[in-house]
C-alpha cells in the first residue's frame, strides 16, 4: 500500500498540464468528449482537428504518442466491433476490394474508430496527468455529492487494499503446496474469493476506523481543499481545448 | 494491471439517445443519493467502498464474443445491492464506472449515462427486486441464500445486456438492419454464460460474509431487527 497516491496511468511529470487544477482538467476533457461525439461523422476534417488538439496537449503535458498509442490499446473490442459493421451493416453496398460492403456499415465503423479513439486519448490525457486523489479533489470542486466522493475515495483505497490481500493469499497458497497453474487454481480461486472479500473488509474497516479515530468526517482534510483551487485564468487557459473543439464542432455541423 | 475491459465506448450510440440516458441515470443517481445518505453508517461507509472496489477488479475480467466483436465482463450489480442495498449499490456501480472512464479510457465519458442507467438501474434494480422477493419465499437457509444471490445476478446481468440491446436500437449508429436481432442474440447467450458466472462469484462472496458477519449484509438486515451498532458510533460520517 505504500505506492502513495499514484495510479497504473499516472506519468509523473512537471509539465503546464500537470499543474493545472484537477477540476478545470475534468470538465475540459468532459466538455472536449462532447464536442467529438456531437460532431458529424462526415465531417472528417473535424477529426483530423480533434487528433491535432489532443496531439499539441499531448506534446504539452509530455507523454508520449508511443505511450498513447499502446494504452489506447483498451478499445481493441470495441474496433473488432467497427471492422464487423461494414459486412453485416444494411443498405446499399459498394466493391472495395472485390469485397462488397454496405456504405452504412463503414461510415458507422468509421464514427466508432474516431469518436472512440479520441474519447479514449483524451481520458489517457487526464489519467497521464492527474493522480486519483486530486481527481477526488477535483470532483468535490465541481460540487459532486459528498457521498460519491466518499465512496470513490474508499473505492481507489481499498483497490490496494484488495490487490494486496490477493497476492498475500496467493503466495499462502502456493507455499502450503497448491499448484498455482490456471485450471488447478479454479477450484482454490473459488473458495478463496469469499474469504478474500472478509478479510479485505476487515482491514478495510480497520483502516476506516483509524481514519475516523483521527478524525475523519467524510471529507478530505481541508488542506487538499482549500488551496490551490482553480484561478478564473487558469479555467480560461483549459478552456481554450473544449472552446476550439466546440467551433470545430458547430462550423462541422453547419457545413454538412 | 493491464486491462482490456471496456464499456459503452463514444460514438456507438447517437447524441440524442446518449443525452436522454444521460438524464435518465442523472435523476436516478439524484434519487439513490438522496435515500443512500439514510442507509450510510458506520458500518455501511468502509463497505460501499470495499465492493466498489471489488467491482473495479472484477469488472476487468473481460470476456470478448468475437461473433460480433463486441465484449462481456461482470457486472456485480446484484452483489452490489446485497451487500450494500439498492440505493448506495446503485451509486458504487455509477462510482466505478465514472472512475473507469475518466482515469482508465474505459468506456466513453459522453456514453456513461448508458452505461450508468444499464449497470448501475437497470441491474441493481432487477437484482434487488428478485433478492426481496426470493428472500421472502426461500428457506433461510444459506442454500436459500446462494440460490437467492444467484438467479438475482444471472438474471440482472442478462437484462442489462438487454438494455444496451434497447439502447442500440433506438440510437445505434450504424444500422444494423435484420441483424439487431442477431446483437440481441449474441448479447443474451454470451451474458447467459457470463451470468452463471457471475452468479457463482455473488453466491460464494455472499454465504462466506453471511456466514461470518450476517450483520453485513444489507438485504438480511432489512430483515431483521437492527442489532445495536458494534462499532462506536462517531458523528458526521455523511
Amino acid at each position: 500500500m505504500g505506492a502513495g497516491h499514484a495510479h497504473v496511468l499516472y506519468r509523473e511529470s512537471d509539465s503546464p498540464v500537470h499543474r493545472l487544477p484537477p477540476e478545470v482538467k475534468i470538465a475540459a476533457m468532459v466538455a472536449f468528449t462532447v464536442a467529438v461525439v456531437a460532431t458529424p461523422r462526415a465531417a472528417f476534417w473535424a477529426f483530423g482537428a480533434y487528433a491535432l488538439m489532443v496531439a499539441v496537449v499531448a506534446a504539452l503535458a509530455r507523454v508520449s504518442p508511443r505511450w498513447l498509442l499502446t494504452r489506447s490499446a483498451i478499445e481493441v473490442p470495441f474496433v473488432l466491433f467497427a471492422f464487423a459493421l461494414p459486412i453485416i451493416g444494411a443498405g446499399e453496398r459498394v466493391d472495395v476490394l472485390g469485397l462488397s460492403l454496405s456504405t452504412e456499415g463503414l461510415y458507422g465503423a468509421w464514427n466508432i474508430l474516431a469518436k472512440g479513439t479520441l474519447g479514449v486519448w483524451a481520458s489517457l490525457l487526464l489519467a497521464a496527468t492527474t493522480t486519483t486523489r486530486d481527481l477526488i479533489v477535483g470532483l468535490d470542486r465541481l460540487r459532486c455529492p459528498q457521498i460519491i466522493t466518499q465512496i470513490a475515495t474508499f473505492m481507489l483505497r481499498y483497490l490496494d487494499v484488495l490487490v494486496g490481500e490477493a497476492r498475500r493469499m496467493r503466495v499462502a497458497r502456493i507455499s502450503r503446496g497448491d499448484d498455482p497453474r490456471f485450471l488447478w487454481q479454479l477450484r482454490g480461486f473459488a473458495a478463496g474469493i469469499g474469504a478474500l472479500f472478509l478479510r479485505a473488509f476487515e482491514r478495510g474497516e480497520r483502516v476506516y476506523l483509524a481514519m475516523l479515530s483521527r478524525g475523519y468526517t467524510g471529507r478530505m482534510p481541508a488542506v487538499w481543499q482549500g488551496a490551490g483551487a482553480a484561478t478564473t485564468g487558469q479555467w480560461l487557459v483549459a478552456a481554450t481545448v473544449p472552446l476550439l473543439a466546440g467551433t470545430v464542432a458547430a462550423t462541422a455541423a453547419v457545413l454538412t | 494491471m493491464e486491462n482490456l475491459a471496456m464499456h459503452i465506448s463514444n460514438g456507438i450510440i447517437n447524441g440524442p439517445v446518449a443525452a436522454l440516458f444521460a438524464v435518465i441515470a442523472l435523476v436516478a443517481m439524484a434519487l439513490a443519493v438522496h435515500r443512500g445518505r439514510q442507509d450510510l453508517d458506520d458500518r455501511l461507509a468502509p463497505m460501499a467502498g470495499l465492493v466498489a472496489a471489488f467491482i473495479f477488479a472484477v469488472q476487468m475480467l473481460n470476456f470478448p464474443i468475437f461473433t460480433a466483436g463486441v465484449s462481456g465482463h461482470l457486472l456485480g450489480g446484484a452483489l452490489a445491492a446485497m451487500l450494500v442495498g439498492p440505493w448506495v449499490g446503485a451509486l458504487c456501480i455509477a462510482v466505478v464506472l465514472v472512475v473507469q472512464a475518466l482515469v482508465f479510457g474505459d468506456g466513453g465519458v459522453a456514453m456513461l449515462g448508458l452505461s450508468i442507467t444499464n449497470m448501475g438501474v437497470i441491474a441493481v434494480a432487477v437484482a434487488y427486486l428478485l433478492i426481496a422477493l426470493l428472500l421472502r419465499v426461500l428457506p433461510r437457509t444459506p442454500a436459500g441464500l446462494a440460490v437467492t444471490a444467484f438467479v438475482a445476478a444471472l438474471v440482472s446481468v442478462v437484462v442489462a445486456a438487454m438494455g444496451f440491446v434497447l439502447q442500440y436500437w433506438l440510437g445505434g449508429t450504424a444500422d444494423l438492419g435484420g441483424n439487431l436481432a442477431g446483437l440481441a442474440g449474441t448479447m443474451a447467450v454470451s451474458h447467459l454464460f457470463i451470468g452463471i458466472g457471475e452468479g457463482l462469484i455473488t453466491a460464494t462472496t455472499v454465504v462466506t460474509v453471511a456466514k461470518v458477519r450476517p450483520d453485513l449484509v444489507y438485504a438480511l438486515r432489512a430483515r431483521k431487527p437492527v442489532s445495536p451498532a458494534s462499532v462506536p458510533a462517531v458523528g458526521g460520517v455523511r
